[in-house]
């Protein structure tokens, strides 16, 4: 019987051709959206882990609390013994203590006299340990735009578009004006020796980045650090492994009654990131609900019009025997095949442009030019294996909906007025 | 339960009748009719005399009224809607006015698909199909598909469908109204020989005379009831008409 109707669906182009085309239509949005999610929240995370939140970070308890505001004055002190004995209990992570902060820079002309100067965000990372991750996981060398990388202590970058702005020169002396960590006034000077451009706006609108041990000095944070990052070795974050790290350094090192005892949060503990990726999910499933209601309804009103277009079969087929149960689940079943015709079809479709888009990317900021979210400006699809098979959710979902609704007019077929039927 | 005195068909007191506004119309009205393996008989009247809803009754395609109908010893009104499904699919090959042949399927296609639901084996399928092609003299006509066949042919392949699994009854709804004389005789014919050889009942609604000429029983229906149940004797062969 699979054959004879698989005979049916090849032949009779009318009866596959508009099913056939929306499936594919169907599935190969689905593909293509859920690879594109895939891509955003992939990029997204890996840009927010590198540059903000880490797999897992640690702070002072009580800069934890607010950390959203970086208050460096709460920052943890006594990092090197605690990254001391940090490496010895979990020698496979990455660490990179840093300190974010903010504060004025000037540009002073000749005279000294202020030339340009404008609010910075500020991150000091660890650029001149062997062993520090920062260099390569910021891919700091390949964002250099003009002038180079900084080779000693009082060499800063910054932001490409800031400097443009300023009007600042690779070479050019800068004056850095914040606040230390115990609230009084600094003003420090640094050489700029190189423009950075990320692709990653909020990191590009005025940022400098700034070796931990001068800022550590210039702010008065001898020995201390706003945030420890921790990175999987991989560079890939597990939610489970996480918790479970977590958990076991917040049982060794943490103190409840010590705000100034350390904490250690996971990359989802951070900033409402598990609400986030919640939301984001459910939009997914939106996303696949939708096309398969979509298509349901279209699939029902194609096989209404092929029940229609049909009538004489289907009454030939009651007249010489077939059960109603029986053609009803023939219907299905060659929907079904249809589905799958149309969905491998509708996959490769998908595949093809989610790879294309894997490999250029769509350039976004134009579309993000005032968002604080750290995420790349092209974003591209990230094809994994779920991409394979995801449009086979609503391929054959769809088909089968449709058709079983649409199909539902067979029991209402009368089989006393065949003949009448039949004969027209 | 058992066929009743050897009888394939047998008719009691038969009623259908059909709402017409605030009345009823009597389609059949008390119609008693027994039919016997290998009959080649016709049910003849005007239009709505009975004829077509005498047949849904017997092909269990319907349920009377009042009355009993049983075929090949089940009860129709009894019947559920899977049941008589099974009693036309293992019993009762049906013959339509058009041919209603399935268009994207090949004449070999189109007869076997009963066979289909009776679930034998391919082999078995292809030596019947090709044995039913053969009777109805289309064997070579096997791959064509309907839009390929004429008026004549077509019906032919139509009786192959009904008579491929072999069923003891044929129900015929005008077979041959549809046709020229040269293939309605073709047709009867090949019905005929079928009747003959392998003892299949044939029972018509016709007000065709080609086909009244063929007949070997005639029953006249005339306002759902018998009116007259005669032997008559056939007059066999084609062409006092041509």
């Amino acid at each position: 019987m699979i054959k004879f109707l698989l005979k049916g669906i090849i032949r009779d182009r009318s009866r596959s051709l508009f099913p056939v085309i929306t499936v594919v239509l169907g599935v190969s949005l689905t593909v293509l959206g859920y690879s594109y999610f895939n891509g955003v929240m992939t990029s997204w995370m890996q840009t927010s882990a590198k540059f903000e939140a880490g797999h897992m970070k640690i702070m002072s308890r009580a800069y934890a609390e607010n950390a959203d505001q970086t208050p460096n004055d709460l920052a943890f002190i006594g990092v090197e013994n605690l990254l001391a004995d940090f490496k010895k209990d979990f020698p496979e992570l990455l660490v990179a203590p840093r300190i974010r902060f903010g504060g004025l820079f000037d540009i002073p002309d000749e005279l000294g006299e202020t030339k340009a100067q404008g609010p910075i965000i500020g991150l000091a990372v660890d650029l001149f340990s062997e062993e520090s991750p920062e260099k390569d996981m910021l891919n700091l060398e390949n964002a250099v735009v003009r002038g180079r990388m900084p080779q000693k202590y009082g060499e800063i970058l910054i932001s490409d578009e800031f400097a443009r702005r300023l009007n600042v020169l690779p070479g050019q002396t800068s004056t850095l004006i914040g606040s230390t960590m115990y609230g009084n006034m600094a003003v420090v000077n640094f050489t700029v020796v190189g423009t950075l451009r990320f692709g990653v706006l909020a990191m590009d609108r005025g940022t400098i980045i700034a070796d931990l041990a001068d800022i550590q000095e210039a702010l008065d944070m001898k020995d201390a650090a706003g945030e420890i990052l921790v990175f999987f070795n991989d560079f890939v974050y597990r939610e489970e492994a996480a918790d479970r790290i977590t958990e076991t350094f917040n049982e060794k090192y943490s103190d409840k009654d010590d705000e100034f005892s350390p904490v250690m949060v996971t990359f989802y503990d951070q900033g409402g990131m598990a609400d986030f990726m919640g939301m984001v999910s459910t939009f997914q499933g939106v996303l696949i609900f939708s096309f398969i209601a979509v298509m349901s309804i279209v699939l029902w009103n194609a096989g209404l019009m092929g029940t229609l277009r049909r009538y004489g079969e289907i009454g030939v087929r009651l007249a010489v025997g077939e059960a109603k149960g029986h053609l009803y689940r023939s219907m299905i079943l060659e929907s079904l095949m249809i589905g799958v015709i149309g969905t491998i079809l509708g996959t490769v479709l998908g595949l093809g442009f989610a790879y294309f888009l894997q490999s250029k990317g769509i350039n976004l900021g134009n579309m993000m030019q005032s968002s604080n979210m750290v995420i790349n400006e092209i974003i591209r699809a990230k094809v994994t294996p779920v991409s394979y098979v995801i449009g086979f959710v609503p391929g054959l979902l769809a088909t089968l909906l449709g058709t079983s609704i649409s199909g539902l007019g067979i029991y209402k077929r009368q089989t006393s007025q065949l003949m009448k039927e039949l004969e027209v | 339960m058992e066929m009743s005195n050897s009888f394939l068909i047998t008719t009691k007191d038969l009623v259908r009748t059909f709402p017409m506004g605030r009345t009823k119309i009597f389609a059949l009205d008390g119609v008693s009719l027994n039919f016997k393996a290998g009959e080649f008989a016709g049910l003849v009247g005007p239009s709505g005399s009975g004829k077509t809803t005498f047949l849904n009754i017997v092909g269990s395609l319907d349920s009377p009224t009042e009355g009993s109908a049983v075929v090949m010893g089940k009860k129709i009104e009894t019947l559920s809607h899977k049941q008589a499904a099974w009693l036309r699919n293992k019993n009762i090959g049906f013959i339509f006015q058009t041919f209603n042949l399935l268009p994207v399927y090949t004449v070999y296609e189109n007869v076997e698909f009963t066979l289909l639901l009776l679930k034998m084996s391919a082999n078995e399928r292809r030596k019947k199909v090709m044995q039913a092609l053969e009777w109805v003299k289309l064997a070579d006509r096997a791959k064509s598909k309907p839009s390929q066949l004429s008026g004549g042919e077509s019906q032919r392949v139509a009786v192959a469908r009904a008579v491929v699994k072999e069923p003891p009854i044929i129900l015929a709804d005008e077979p041959t109204a549809n046709l020229d004389a040269e293939n309605s005789y073709n047709i009867l014919d090949t019905m005929v020989t079928l009747n003959r050889e392998l003892g299949t009942t044939f029972i018509f609604a016709t007000h065709d005379q080609k086909v009244i000429k063929y007949l070997r029983r005639k029953i006249t229906l005339f306002d759902g009831k018998v009116a007259k149940d005669e032997q008559v004797e056939p007059e066999k062969g084609k062409g006092e008409e041509q």
